[in-house]
């Protein structure tokens, strides 16, 4: 097919030893990486949420207790003490705001961390055996993949109920879904490296199924998992908003921006910013690790540039 | 770098002397992220009407290239042509508009590619590829250029073509869409066809089909052929004359029997006795060692010198200029007549 | 082609199964009393709630009560409210609605995605190329959420204080197709991005494709290699997104129909969540899966219409 229409010619040199591919590609990320002003913006807000989410006492000005709220003060505009307004209840949007990156931070990462080990290790399986193995995990991630997963976890959550609603029900009804896209991609990208001719050798050679699944395949297989799992970050952020904002997610008292944004509804075309804060830090938040998923994408992946 | 190119080329055009195609001196050069890569290196052959020129290399060589800058489908940027001229009955191809330019290509000189399968549009019937040259070069209407489809797939021997004109190419075997590319590039009568490893992707029985066929094609409508491959086996019934390319530039050129007698080249002959052949059976195959030159860091003085076994001093440091041995035949090495004395007898 | 399609036909008959059950499993077989997840949080009476299991095959084994829910499905009954009316006299009207707004937002995806993506991909490397990208990451990080309201802001209230007129509908459907425009499009955005990014991709991968350089060979006008040879090869993956977007449309569907207050099913679902009527969100959510399974087999057919290589594999 290729004749030397390209001007390649440069002789590859056979590949010696997995590991040299392998770390040669991670370096070569990495190298892609440091340089690309799209990670580097996109990491720094990234880090930014996170520091917000895991301390958001650092942050705020008056505290989120109810005590702080004043129904008096409902609806204020931006004030020096109020930041960013404050709500129908008359409590500070500002630190409601700081409060509700945890939320969000933990169902992203969570969901995108389950469901990238879970659906990467079955898929490593169904991949690396085949036959009968693959036959079932496929079907059942084909059954899990026909249900649009709003609706999924919307229908989850309402027959698990509001009183058991919270951060685990939801990172669980967003992950029984979301796993077999996962699975897919893992499966794929084990069956192209199955056939490489290093992993031949190594079986070759005598190494076991385990040894030759996480020594040979998985650094060879791992990339395009990565970049989808890191994508699916933005969506499973973006998801827990939905669903709390429908009211089977996060629930009061506990702070959610879907939730706040909810709340703030009502009354939302006289007072916007109550609705408008909230909204804006969903969607930079989103947009941080959008970012991130872009440039990883880019780095692991340079075909699809 | 310095370029020793023998000017061969007549100073002006003169249309009764003027070859049917003439490459002139070309250089074409790609822009990479890893820096130049100098692709030809002042390329120069010619073609006449009913005359076969094979060009001869491993890929990486220019082949390729060269031929698709006569096409004038390189996409450009990445390449560039700095210098040379490709002079088509003596109008130089590289001056013209895009509107003259695209006049040219597909209908007085056309080209099929290597892989058939990739090469012929997988959403559409091979009917409807053939005849879109009729439809769009020709004005006609739908019912005749599919007509003339038909006849065309009976020329190049496709069984049952009216049947088969609607059929998509994945429908077919790897001969048959080699026949039907060739039916395509023909379709217009054009006055040089480029034939770019028409037979790599085949199987050996097929692949003397289709040599036949192009070589019958010929001669019936006296076309310049240009046969681009790097197996010198397929060249030896067809060409009339050979080019050797190394490294972006012609190293060897030869009527075919000269070439394949004695060549006069230490590349040429590496590759000429790599040929398996009946009589050498048991003997251990050739082959020429080492590995095709990277095109980013080209070796000094005669590329083909780390490779050579005919090599001295001044190989390493002096590019070797095309001696002219004969009128028809020149060489690009210093110790050419000691090759040539090699394989005498 | 017949064989293809039969093929993919028994296909769909484990996943609808499948997908049946597995809904059917959340609501019954999840820890908790299935009676108390149907009536949601309401106290239910003891007398009610045995006849609600007797209605509901609560006694009988899993499988039998699966088979019931099976059937229930296929002859259109999807169950009833907790007051005993049958959840698809609900539906009445409200799929209309809800097609509509589906429709209109496939509709605008679709041009916009399919023009931006070929545009960044004729311009490849160009600012028109890096300003597309940049976008669409945009669009992909402003969720249907925020997007709704914010336009609603902008275009019911702004711009309405600064022209004085109301340039779209920003509620309700009283407006006929114009009351879907804003509201599809806020459906859209999200979509819009991918689609837009997937749409270079392809035209930049056929246009690195050998037959391309053959129509290029042929002496062909570039803007016929491009309609005729590069189009319809690249618009056979946007097919399989467009189908499986669907999915993605109807989960936002819910958000969107709230937030622009329209009557479709998706309103109902989320007024039926806040409600607790856990009947009629198993109801809907059952019929929309089964909606989107369906389109995705459509897809699948048209698919091979498109590509022949499917067609006569």
């Amino acid at each position: 097919m290729s004749n030397d229409t390209l001007p390649a010619a440069a002789p590859v040199q056979p590949a010696k030893h997995v590991k040299e591919r392998s770390a040669s590609l991670w370096s070569d990320a990495w190298y892609d990486l440091r340089r690309n002003p799209v990670f580097l913006i996109g990491s720094g807000m990234v880090l930014l949420f996170v520091i917000i989410a895991a301390f958001p006492g650092l942050f705020d000005t008056v505290g989120v207790e109810s005590r702080t709220c004043n129904l008096a003060n409902a609806r204020k505009g931006i004030t020096s003490e109020h930041w960013f307004g404050t709500d129908n209840l008359g409590c500070d949007v500002y630190s409601r705001v700081m409060h509700g990156a945890r939320v969000s931070i933990i169902v992203g990462f969570v969901s995108a961390l389950v469901t990238g080990v879970v659906g990467g290790a079955l898929g490593l399986l169904a991949g690396y055996y085949g036959r009968w193995v693959d036959i079932i995990l496929s079907r059942v991630a084909e059954i899990f993949f026909a249900i649009p997963s709003i609706l999924g976890a919307l229908l989850i959550l309402a027959v698990i109920g509001r009183n058991n609603a919270g951060i685990a029900t939801v990172v669980l009804a967003l992950s029984i879904l979301a796993w077999p896209m996962i699975l897919r991609i893992m499966r794929a990208a084990v069956i192209t490296a199955k056939h490489q001719d290093y992993v031949m050798a190594a079986r070759a050679l005598g190494a076991g199924p385990g040894r030759i699944m996480l020594r040979h395949i998985l650094p060879n297989a791992v990339a395009p998992v990565i970049v989808v799992s890191t994508i699916n970050l933005g969506a499973f952020i973006a998801a827990e908003a939905a669903l709390s904002f429908l009211g089977v997610g996060i629930q009061s008292p506990q702070i959610s921006w879907g939730l706040m944004i909810a709340d703030s509804r009502t009354r939302f075309l006289e007072a916007p910013l109550p609705l408008l804060f909230p909204a804006l830090f969903l969607s930079l938040t989103i947009l941080s690790v959008v970012m991130l998923g872009d440039a990883v994408r880019d780095a692991l992946d340079p075909k699809l540039r | 770098m310095n370029n020793p190119s023998v000017d061969t080329a007549p100073p002006a055009a003169d249309a009764a002397t003027e070859p049917l195609l003439a490459v002139d001196n070309l250089h074409v050069e790609f822009v990479t992220r890893q820096g130049l890569v100098r692709a030809v290196n002042g390329v120069s052959y010619t073609v006449n009407p009913g005359e076969s020129l094979a060009v001869l290399g491993e890929s990486g060589s220019g082949k390729s290239v060269t031929a698709q800058a006569i096409m004038g489908i390189l996409d450009m940027p990445p390449a560039r042509i700095p210098k040379g001229e490709i002079r088509f009955r003596g109008t130089d191809l590289l001056k013209l508009s895009d509107q003259a330019r695209s006049q040219i290509r597909g209908q007085r000189i056309a080209m099929i590619f290597q892989d058939a399968l990739s090469s012929l549009n997988p959403v559409l019937t091979v009917g409807w590829q053939i005849s879109e040259m009729f439809r769009v070069h020709r004005g006609m209407n739908k019912r005749d250029a599919m007509k003339k489809a038909v006849e065309l797939m009976d020329r190049v021997r496709i069984p049952a073509a009216r049947q088969r004109v609607n059929d998509y190419p994945h429908q077919f075997s790897g001969g048959m869409r080699q026949r039907i590319m060739i039916a395509m590039s023909i379709a217009l009568d054009p006055e040089v066809l480029i034939a770019d490893e028409p037979t790599t992707a085949l199987d050996v029985t097929v692949q003397a089909q289709i040599m036949e066929l192009l070589a019958e094609l010929q001669r019936e409508s006296n076309m310049g052929l240009i046969l681009i491959t790097h197996d010198l086996g397929v060249v030896a019934d067809v060409a009339d004359k050979i080019a050797v390319m190394y490294a972006g530039r012609i190293v060897e050129h030869a009527p075919v029997h000269d070439v394949y007698k004695s060549p006069a080249h230490p590349y040429s002959k590496g590759l000429l006795d790599s040929i398996p052949r009946v009589d050498m059976k048991g003997q251990e195959l050739y082959a020429i060692k080492g590995l095709p030159p990277n095109l980013l860091d080209m070796p000094s003085g005669c590329a083909f010198h780390p490779r050579c076994p005919y090599r001295r001093d001044n190989c390493v440091t002096d590019v070797p200029p095309l001696y002219e041995i004969s009128g028809t035949r020149g060489s690009a090495c210093h110790y050419y007549r000691e090759v040539l004395d090699d394989t005498v007898g | 082609m017949g064989r293809y399609i039969i093929r993919r036909l028994l296909q769909a008959i484990p996943v609808l199964l499948g997908t049946t059950f597995l809904i059917f499993a959340i609501v019954y077989a999840l820890p908790g009393d299935p009676v108390q997840a149907l009536a949601g949080d309401r106290r239910v009476d003891p007398v009610f709630a045995a006849a609600l299991r007797e209605q509901f095959h609560l006694n009988d084994p899993l499988i039998v009560r699966y088979g019931y829910y099976v059937r229930d499905i296929f002859s259109g009954d999807f169950g009833q409210t907790f007051r005993g009316l049958p959840v698809s006299t609900i539906f009445e009207g409200k799929f209309q609605v809800t097609f509509k707004l589906a429709a209109t937002a496939l509709i605008i995806e679709a041009i916009v995605g399919v023009l931006f993506g070929f545009w960044a991909a004729l311009r490849r490397g160009g600012w028109e190329d890096k300003a597309i990208l940049a976008f669409s990451l945009l669009l992909v990080s402003v969720p249907t959420l925020v997007s709704g309201f914010v336009l609603q802001l902008a275009i019911g209230v702004k711009l309405k204080q600064l022209t004085g007129t109301q340039i779209l509908p920003v509620a309700g459907v009283q407006d006929g197709l114009r009351s879907y425009l804003l509201p599809g499009f806020v459906l859209a955005t999200v979509s819009i991005a991918y689609l837009t990014r997937l749409t270079r991709t392809s035209l930049m991968e056929t246009l690195r494709a050998d037959f391309i350089r053959t129509a290029v060979a042929k002496g062909l006008p570039r803007r016929r290699v491009l309609g005729r040879h590069a189009l319809r090869n690249s618009l056979i993956p946007l097919v399989t997104y467009l189908g499986a977007d669907l999915g993605t449309l109807m989960g936002g569907a819910v958000i969107t129909e709230a937030i622009f207050n329209l009557p479709g099913i998706g309103q109902q679902l989320f007024q039926s969540v806040y409600l607790r009527e856990n009947s009629v969100v198993v109801g809907i959510v059952t019929v929309l899966v089964l909606i989107y399974i369906v389109a995705n087999l459509v897809v699948d057919l048209l698919y091979a219409v498109l590509d022949p290589r499917i067609r006569y594999e």
